[in-house]
C-alpha cells in the first residue's frame, strides 16, 4: 500500500499522480539527494542510514561499478580505477589542471574535456557523474516509491557554461529530468531563507571539499536575489588535506612516495583535519607500502599555520563579490556556511573576524544545499500553491559580440540576474553587405582580443542594400541554468541564424578572475583603445562612402578642383589613420565631411530631381 | 465515532506543522478520482470551516467535512515506515475494496 504524505492546502495529488522531485547536491567530495515530504525538506538515507554518498566511483574490468563508500574503501588499494573529486574535471581540459601529475590517474587529453584511463574503458568526468547521480536515483526512487519527474541540481554559482552543460549531460545520461541547475549558495539561501524566515542582505560562504564560492544575496519577502558571486573553483577542503600530506611528507621525510601511500596518507591527512575540529591535536599513523612508518602529531596551531595562505585566499574573493554588489562587511545582516570544510575552526574564526559577527552554522553546512535543492525542486514540481516565490541569480561575466574594428558591444551585462533577453540592433558596414559574422564574446574588456570567445556564426541571406540600411536584431538569451543562445535576425527580409552557446570546455576560474582583474586595471587604455578603434571605423566608413559616390557621379557632379580638394582631404585621413591619435583622427574626418559636404549636396539634389521628373505632383506621397 | 491518529502519526504531523510555521491542523478528505472510484487527500489545514467536524488526537486537531465524515467514520491515520520509504496510512473500517496500490478505495 502506499504510503501518503501531506500536501498544501488544495494541492493534493490524485493517485498515482504524485509529482516526485528532488534536489541533489553534486559535490566533489560527497553527494547528496533530498526531497520535501509532508511540507519537510529532509535529506534520503540509504540502507544503511547514511546521509552522504562520497562522490567516489570504482570501475571493474567486467564494467560493473562500486559507488560511494564501498568505493572509498578501495582508494588506497586501486588508485587508478577509483575516481575521486571527478567534479574537479567537469568541462576541463587537461591544461586546466596543473596538479594533475600529482594525482594518481591516467588522463587521456581529449578534445574539450580531459578523459580517465580505467579497467573499464576510458572514461569521461561526465560518465563518472552519472555513475554517481544514477546511485541517487535510484535511491530515491525506493524511498518515495515511484518515478521521479524530475531534479535540481546543485552547481558552484561560479561554473561556467561548459562546465553546467558537462553537469547537465551527466543527469541526462543517469536518466534524470533536469528542472533546472541552481547554484550551490542560492540552494543554501534557500534552506536558511524559508526555514528561518530572515530578510536581508547575506553573505554564503561555501567552502566544500573542491570549490569555494561566496555569494552576496538580498533576501526580503521570500525572494532571493543574488547580488554577486564570486569564488575560486579550484579551493577547498582537499586541499587542507594536500597541506596536511604535504607536512607529513616533510616531517617524514618522504620522497618518491607511490600512489597507493599517497592514497592513504590523503586519507590519514583527511582525518586528522576532522579531528582537529573536536581536539586539540591529533597523531597520525600510517605503516607505508615499503614498511616505512609514519607517526606524527599534528597540533591545531600548526594546522592553522600551514594552512592560513589557504584561508586568506578565501578572504580576497569574498572581499571582491562585496565590492562588487557595493557593500561593506557591515552591510551583511549574516553569513551562512556551507561545505563541511567550514567545520573548520580556523574558518569560522577568520570568516567571523572579516564579517565582525558569528557565522550562522545552525544547519548541517554538509546538508544544507540539498536540503535546498529539494525545495526548489517541489516548487518547480507544482507541488507549492505559492507561485510568487522566485529565485534569481546572476551571471558572472558580461556577454556581448565583436563589432568593426575588434570592438566589444556588451549586450548583457555582468550581474544581471536570469533567465534574461537582450536585443540590440546592428546594421551592415558595406554596401551590398549579404552575410554578417556574428562573433559572441565573454568578458569586460573592450577589445575582442582581450576577451573570451564563446562562438561565431553567420548570418546569411541579407538582401543587398546600402551600408547601414539592413536592420539585424540581435538576441541573447541566457535561460534559468545560465546556458547562451544567441539569434540574429535581418527584420526586411526575415532571414534568421541562431546557435546554442556550447562554449570550448575549459575556461578556469582564475582565467575568469583574471579577466575581471585586468578589466579594471586597463580601464583606461581599454577606453582608449576603444575611441582610437571607432575614429578608425569611422574614417574608413566615410572613405568607402565618398569613393563610392566619386565612382558613381564625381566626374559628372565635379569640377576638376573640387575633386582634387576631396581627393586631397582622404588622402590626409587616409595617413592620419597610420597614427595612433584618435583625436586628430577625428578632426581629420570632420574636415573631410565638411570638405565633401557641396558633393553630397549635389547628389541629394541630382536624385531627388531624377525621383520627381516625369511624376504628378498627386503621385507624391508627401 | 471519531477519526483518529496514532501517536506516533501526531508526533510526525506536529513537528511538521511546526516546521512549516503556521497551520491549525491537518485535513483529511475523500475525493471522487482513482481506479477505484476514492481517493484520500491529507493537506495542512489553514483554516476552520464553519461544517467541519473536529476531532483532536495527541493535540493534533483533525478536520474532516461533512461529505468525507461518512466514509470516514472510525479511521485511524498511522505513519509507518517502509523500506526506505515512509509516509501516512489509513487505517480505514469502511473500505470494501481498494486498488494494488491503495491510494484509491472502494466504499
Amino acid at each position: 500500500m502506499a504510503l501518503l504524505q501531506i500536501a498544501e492546502p488544495g494541492m493534493s495529488t490524485a493517485p498515482h499522480q504524485h509529482r516526485l522531485a528532488v534536489g541533489i547536491d553534486l559535490g566533489t567530495t560527497n553527494s547528496l539527494v533530498a526531497t520535501v515530504r509532508s511540507g519537510m525538506s529532509v535529506v534520503l538515507h540509504d540502507e544503511n542510514g547514511r546521509g552522504l554518498l562520497p562522490s567516489v566511483v570504482r570501475y571493474h574490468e567486467d564494467g560493473s561499478t562500486d559507488v560511494g563508500y564501498s568505493a572509498q574503501a578501495m582508494q588506497s588499494r586501486d588508485p587508478h580505477n577509483t575516481i575521486v573529486s571527478v567534479k574537479r574535471f567537469m568541462g576541463r581540459g587537461l591544461r586546466d589542471l596543473p596538479d594533475a601529475g600529482s594525482m594518481p590517474y591516467q588522463f587521456v587529453d581529449a578534445p574539450g574535456m580531459v578523459q580517465l584511463k580505467t579497467v573499464a574503458g576510458v572514461k569521461s568526468p561526465v560518465e563518472v557523474s552519472a555513475d554517481i547521480l544514477k546511485v541517487l536515483r535510484d535511491r530515491a526512487e525506493k524511498a518515495l516509491g515511484g518515478d521521479l519527474v524530475g531534479a535540481v541540481i546543485t552547481v558552484p554559482a561560479y561554473f561556467d557554461d561548459a562546465q553546467r552543460q558537462a553537469t547537465k549531460d551527466a543527469a541526462r545520461l543517469a536518466g534524470l529530468n533536469v528542472l533546472r541547475l541552481l547554484n550551490e549558495p542560492t540552494a543554501a539561501a534557500v534552506a536558511y531563507g524559508l526555514d528561518n524566515a530572515a530578510e536581508g542582505v547575506y553573505a554564503v560562504y561555501d567552502l566544500g571539499g573542491g570549490t569555494f564560492d561566496i555569494s552576496i544575496l538580498r533576501l526580503s519577502k521570500g525572494v532571493f536575489e543574488v547580488l554577486a558571486t564570486n569564488g575560486d573553483s579550484a579551493l577547498g577542503g582537499d586541499d587542507f588535506d594536500h597541506r596536511i600530506y604535504c607536512w607529513i611528507l616533510e616531517q617524514a621525510k618522504l620522497s618518491g612516495v607511490k600512489p597507493q601511500d599517497t592514497r592513504l596518507l590523503l586519507t590519514r591527512a583527511r582525518e586528522a583535519k576532522e579531528d582537529l575540529t573536536f581536539r586539540p591535536e591529533v597523531r597520525i599513523t600510517a605503516v607505508l607500502g615499503a614498511g616505512e612508518m609514519v607517526d606524527l602529531t599534528l597540533t591545531s596551531e600548526t594546522f592553522t599555520d600551514i594552512t592560513s595562505s589557504l584561508v586568506n585566499k578565501t578572504l580576497a574573493p569574498t572581499r571582491k563579490a562585496l565590492r562588487d554588489a557595493g557593500l561593506e562587511p557591515e552591510d551583511v545582516k549574516g553569513v551562512v556556511m556551507v561545505g563541511g570544510a567550514t567545520r573548520m575552526p580556523q574558518i569560522q574564526h577568520a570568516v567571523g573576524q572579516f564579517f565582525r559577527q558569528e557565522p550562522l552554522n545552525n544547519l548541517d553546512p554538509d546538508k544544507v544545499v540539498a536540503l535546498g535543492a529539494a525545495i526548489q525542486a517541489n516548487v518547480l514540481a507544482g507541488n507549492r500553491s505559492d507561485d510568487d516565490w522566485l529565485l534569481l541569480d546572476v551571471i558572472p561575466l558580461s556577454l556581448g559580440l565583436e563589432t568593426m574594428g575588434g570592438l566589444v558591444e556588451k549586450v548583457i551585462p555582468r550581474n544581471s540576474t536570469i533567465p534574461v533577453a537582450r536585443a540590440q540592433e546592428f546594421t551592415t558596414y558595406k554596401d551590398g553587405q549579404t552575410a554578417m559574422s556574428i562573433h559572441v564574446v565573454q568578458g569586460e574588456r573592450e577589445l575582442v582580443s582581450d576577451c573570451r570567445s564563446l562562438a561565431k556564426f553567420e548570418l546569411r541571406g541579407i538582401p543587398p542594400m546600402v551600408a547601414g540600411g539592413a536592420r539585424i536584431r540581435v538576441t541573447f538569451q541566457v535561460d534559468a541554468d545560465g546556458l547562451l543562445s544567441v539569434s540574429a535576425r535581418e527584420k526586411s527580409s526575415g532571414v534568421e541564424a541562431s546557435i546554442v552557446v556550447k562554449p570550448s570546455y575549459g575556461l578556469s576560474d582564475d582565467e575568469i578572475t583574471r579577466m575581471l582583474l585586468t578589466s579594471q586595471e586597463n580601464a583606461k587604455a581599454d577606453m582608449a583603445a576603444r575611441a582610437l578603434r571607432e575614429q578608425q571605423v569611422e574614417a574608413g566608413r566615410l572613405i568607402e562612402a565618398i569613393e563610392a559616390a566619386l565612382n558613381e557621379n564625381g566626374d559628372s557632379l565635379l569640377s576638376a578642383t573640387e575633386r582634387a580638394e576631396i581627393d586631397e582631404g582622404m588622402a590626409v585621413l587616409r595617413r592620419t589613420l597610420e597614427g595612433a591619435n584618435h583625436q586628430l583622427i577625428k578632426d581629420q574626418i570632420e574636415k573631410l565631411n565638411h570638405i565633401s559636404e557641396m558633393f553630397a549636396g549635389r547628389r541629394m539634389d541630382q536624385s531627388v530631381q531624377k525621383a520627381l521628373t516625369g511624376h504628378k505632383l498627386e503621385e507624391l506621397e508627401i | 465515532m471519531a477519526v483518529t491518529l496514532t501517536e506516533k502519526a501526531a508526533t510526525h504531523i506536529k513537528n511538521y506543522i511546526a516546521k512549516r510555521g503556521k497551520g491549525v491542523g491537518l485535513r483529511l478528505g475523500v475525493r471522487t478520482s482513482g481506479c477505484s472510484g476514492m481517493a484520500y487527500t491529507l493537506e495542512f489545514a489553514d483554516e476552520f470551516n464553519d461544517t467541519d467536524s473536529q476531532f483532536e488526537s495527541f493535540g493534533v486537531k483533525v478536520l474532516v467535512d461533512p461529505k468525507s465524515l461518512v466514509y470516514l467514520e472510525g479511521t485511524e491515520l498511522d505513519f509507518v515506515r517502509e523500506g526506505l520509504n515512509e509516509g501516512f496510512k489509513f487505517n480505514n473500517p469502511n473500505v470494501k475494496s481498494s486498488c494494488g496500490c491503495g491510494e484509491s478505495v472502494g466504499f
